[in-house]
């Protein structure tokens, strides 16, 4: 049965894990989302689910477990905030090359360097332009209330799945701390060993005499096979921009000046269009929920009919760089950002909304 | 309906806890409700603050700079959050330990001296209870029936027991509410 929770999105992101099925967590606690871990604590769901909850040495062990879970076809995921998320890149590359399904999910806080504990999206470049090595792409959704971060974890592992590529839930102090109104869902069932052989034939479940081994790895000393690994690669990351495009339009239909902003930014934002309406200022907001795939076409179709556009990010101007390709610099685009941790104000974002 | 109330004060106040109280008592009612709290390094020791937003309609931002109402709990958290009230909004204060009190002549403000009055009855740990009974006194948010609701659902239930003291330490709480500028 569905139920009504008041809940901190950390917490939601670790019940949502438990309910949909996860096998596995391996993290190391960081500042701001060490709710995760003590709410798998808290729940002990090894002694209900069979999930196996490890509190890691380290983010660089912490994802090398996930690599081995995902190896053998296992629901496995980690979480930790910016510094911890720097040292699992290497392991991130990894599982993009062996074509791996996993979750992460990135707490972000203000940087650079060990930085603060308070909220940012400074890693907006690391997460969706590279981080690690290799011509690799990471699926982004960026969830702005705790309902999406507990909906975007099930999410995360459909996708992780159906593209045996590591997805990353990229959210923020903010709605990593915020309590809202979550409605979690009935506890599904763990996949059997059978149902992951029958329906994960690439997972490494163990040699049957129908086919051969399945070899786990990123490894190929001949190029021609590994430019073979790329091009598999790639296409399907064209599958994924042509399916996987998430967004969220508000007041877009009169509007003569957007926002653009995602996650805690775009609530934020949201009370700037409260203000700024009441001024008798017609903006609207686009929100993209995946921030790769990236929504370039919306922000195409509706910004380069507006007299002006602000991307609005706690940062020093990151999606700024995707906004401006999006809509091929027809239309001024201005940034506006706070960053080591300050949250910018409705106030401060409707001033510089008037100076477009 | 929506209202947006920063509640600031001394780490152990139980500022984080009023707010929470307040947040579940709302999701008792039905309404949308947002809790933020300060998680900074100030919440290890020194000031804490946490805004929380009640209403009928989904709610923007959790991360305000004005306010409908600040429940100001010492000095730092009166010279921080005093000047963002909204015009016409609302000011309660402990006055104990306040050295400069508010000014402004555009909001209205009331004193409820909460802790005098806890440590009077011996009831030093239901303060801030004693506070939110001033906001509730004011503005209805909630009633007593969800406050109830909200109580149980945010007390571990080994404290159940505990609730009619949390209950009548609301009542003190209207009672204790004293004009300072009204308009």
């Amino acid at each position: 049965m569905k139920e009504l929770r008041l809940m901190k999105g950390n917490e939601a992101i670790a019940e949502a894990a438990i309910r949909c099925g996860c096998d596995g967590y391996f993290g190391y606690p960081i500042t701001p989302q060490s709710e995760i871990l003590e709410h798998l604590m808290k729940e002990k769901p090894y002694e209900n689910t069979g999930m196996v909850v490890l509190q890691a040495e380290s983010e660089v062990a912490s994802i090398n477990m996930v690599y081995g879970g995902a190896s053998v076809g296992k629901k496995v995921m980690t979480t930790s905030s910016s510094p911890g998320i720097s040292l699992m890149q290497e392991g991130l590359s990894y599982i993009s090359g062996a074509e791996l399904p996993a979750l992460v999910v990135n707490v972000v806080r203000g940087g650079p360097g060990l930085g603060t504990i308070q909220p940012s999206q400074a890693d907006y470049f690391q997460t969706v332009k590279g981080g690690g090595h290799g011509d690799y792409r990471l699926i982004t959704l960026a969830p702005a209330s705790v309902q999406e971060m507990y909906d975007f974890v099930e999410l995360g592992f459909d996708l992780a799945f159906k593209y045996r590529a590591p997805v990353m839930i990229l959210t923020d102090g903010i709605i990593g701390q915020v309590m809202e109104k979550v409605v979690v869902d009935d506890y599904k069932p763990r996949w059997t060993e059978e149902y992951i052989a029958k329906t994960y034939p690439w997972a490494a479940t163990g040699k049957t005499k129908l086919r051969e081994r399945n070899i786990v790895t990123s490894l190929y000393l001949e190029s021609a096979r590994q430019e073979q690994l790329n091009k598999t690669l790639q296409a399907k990351y064209k599958v994924v921009e042509e399916n996987e495009i998430r967004y969220e339009t508000f007041q877009c239909e009169d509007a003569e000046y957007l926002l653009v902003a995602y996650g805690s930014s775009a609530r934020i934002c949201q009370k700037v269009l409260q203000l700024a309406r009441a001024e008798g200022i017609k903006v609207g907001l686009i929100r993209p929920i995946t921030l790769w795939p990236y929504p370039t076409k919306i922000i195409h179709e509706v910004g380069t009919k507006m007299k002006g556009i602000l991307s609005v990010e706690m940062n020093a101007g990151q999606m700024i760089e995707d906004v401006k390709l999006a809509v091929e610099c027809k239309v001024p685009v201005k940034h506006y950002g706070r960053f080591g941790g300050i949250v910018p104000t409705p106030s401060e974002i409707l001033d510089a909304l008037k100076t477009l | 309906m929506t209202e947006e109330i920063i509640i600031a004060g001394f780490g152990g106040q139980g500022v984080l806890s009023m707010g929470k109280i307040l947040a579940y008592s709302g999701v008792m009612q039905n309404k949308e409700v947002s809790w933020m709290p300060s998680y900074g390094p100030e919440m290890r020791g020194g000031t804490s603050n946490v805004t929380v937003i009640i209403s009928d309609e989904r709610i923007s931002s959790p991360c305000l700079n004005q306010f409908d109402t600040a429940i100001i709990l010492n000095q730092q958290s009166m010279d921080k959050f005093e000047k963002s009230v909204k015009p016409g909004g609302l000011l309660i204060y402990d006055p104990n330990g306040i050295t400069s009190h508010p000014t402004r002549k555009d909001i209205n403000i009331y004193q409820v001296a909460g802790t005098d009055k806890a440590s009077e009855i011996g009831i030093s740990k239901l303060f801030n209870m004693i506070m939110l009974g001033g906001l509730l006194k004011l503005k209805p948010l909630v009633t007593e029936e969800f406050l109830k609701k909200g109580l149980e659902k945010s007390l571990p239930t080994r404290h159940h027991g505990l609730i009619p003291e949390n209950i009548k330490a609301v009542e003190i709480g209207k009672q204790l509410l004293n004009p300072y500028h009204v308009l």
